[in-house]
């Protein structure tokens, strides 16, 4: 038992170790990341699972990375687990700024330092993509594939058309299905 | 007094930037620069353009580093926790109380609605990370590294840490180049 506790510490310290190092362009980036972890590797969580918490998250003001890290860690170990995970994300890249202010800003100019986290961002892009395919094959799955492309088609009007911000919509999505009486299916 | 004014910088920009970290910056400075007068627009810009350099979150780098900066390592650990601990709570009481229910239809239905939202959302980040490539990179560099990694990461299944190296040590030798 406190063998398999251990490792646990240990696999969510690593995992969220992995993430923070090589999320480049902040915490939304590494969310392919933390999928990639959570959902892939270790098999925390479920696919739909990390959609609410992805959801959720995104309702909730803050860093996404911390909420997200956070959580799992408590889902998986409790407080400790919660602890670990924000240790491991937050930490080393924290100390790794203040350690390395000092020297990257006689460097800042140069152009390979540059064009190194610039190198990062259409692969972060490939990896969001996928994601993004995912989540659209999922709904196809459970809503089946018309109202999927519907409810999609409304999402982006609302989101990217009438510029509503995300969390209302989704905040409205779980205020509707909580309160809908009889099945509740029909509520968009 | 120092510490309850760190407190309050990172406390206000997390309760209310919604949208991950990126989002809070603007609202990080305001505080930063225009409240307390820490440092000057210049300077915030300077670490921020530092920050984006590291990988990691951008929101907990900033809070660590300025928090260092005004009150040393307690400073750091003050201002982080400021910025984390409150949306952590209480996305954790949320979550917790969802999944109780997770088997009432009336959760299971928001799980179903919810995910349309999400692939939305992604699609759109989607975009800007490729419309950002274009602008720094440019289109035919975009394209390439589009593809090639698409094809690692899907294709031949290499680790996603493999390639973000990979890419990493491209980027380094193009810009010597």
């Amino acid at each position: 038992m406190g063998q398999s506790k251990l490792k646990t510490n240990k696999d969510l310290f690593a995992a969220f170790f992995r993430v923070g190092l090589l999320g480049f362009g902040g915490g939304p980036a590494a969310i392919p990341l933390f999928h990639r972890e959570a959902v892939v590797n270790y098999k925390w969580m479920t696919e739909d699972e990390f959609g609410d918490t992805l959801a959720l998250g995104n309702t909730m003001p803050g860093p996404i990375a911390t909420k997200m890290a956070g959580y799992i860690g408590y889902r998986v170990n409790g407080v400790i687990g919660c602890l670990i995970a924000l240790a491991a994300s937050v930490i080393p890249t924290v100390v790794l700024m203040i350690l390395l202010l000092g020297i990257l800003q006689k460097y800042k100019e140069l152009d390979w330092v540059n064009s190194m986290s610039a190198a990062v961002v259409p692969v972060v892009g490939v990896m969001l993509a996928v994601m993004t395919w995912d989540f659209f094959q999922k709904s196809g799955q459970a809503l089946g594939i018309g109202r999927a492309i519907l409810f999609t088609g409304i999402a982006i009007v609302l989101l990217e058309v009438l510029n509503i911000h995300p969390a209302i919509v989704i905040m409205g999505i779980l205020i509707l299905s909580l309160t809908s009486f009889k099945k509740g299916e029909r509520s968009k | 007094m120092i510490y309850w004014y760190i407190f309050l910088a990172f406390f206000i920009p997390g309760i209310l930037g919604y949208g991950g970290g990126p989002a809070s910056i603007p609202l990080v400075e305001k505080e930063v620069v225009d409240r307390y007068g820490w440092m000057t627009t210049q300077e915030f810009g300077e670490v921020l353009a530092l920050g984006n350099a590291l990988p990691g979150p951008i929101a907990t780098k900033m809070a660590g580093y300025i928090g260092y900066m005004e009150g040393g390592v307690l400073g750091a650990i003050v201002a982080l926790f400021a910025s984390v601990a409150p949306s952590l709570i209480l996305m954790v009481l949320l979550m917790v109380t969802l999944l109780k229910y997770k088997d009432s239809p009336k959760v299971k239905n928001i799980t179903r609605l919810v995910r349309p939202v999400i692939a939305v959302l992604l699609g759109a980040m989607t975009l800007q990370f490729f419309m950002t490539s274009v602008d720094t990179s440019g289109t035919v560099q975009t394209v390439i590294l589009i593809i090639i990694s698409y094809w690692l990461l899907e294709i031949r299944k290499i680790h996603p840490a493999m390639v973000i190296l990979l890419a990493l040590v491209y980027g380094a030798i193009s810009g010597i180049v």
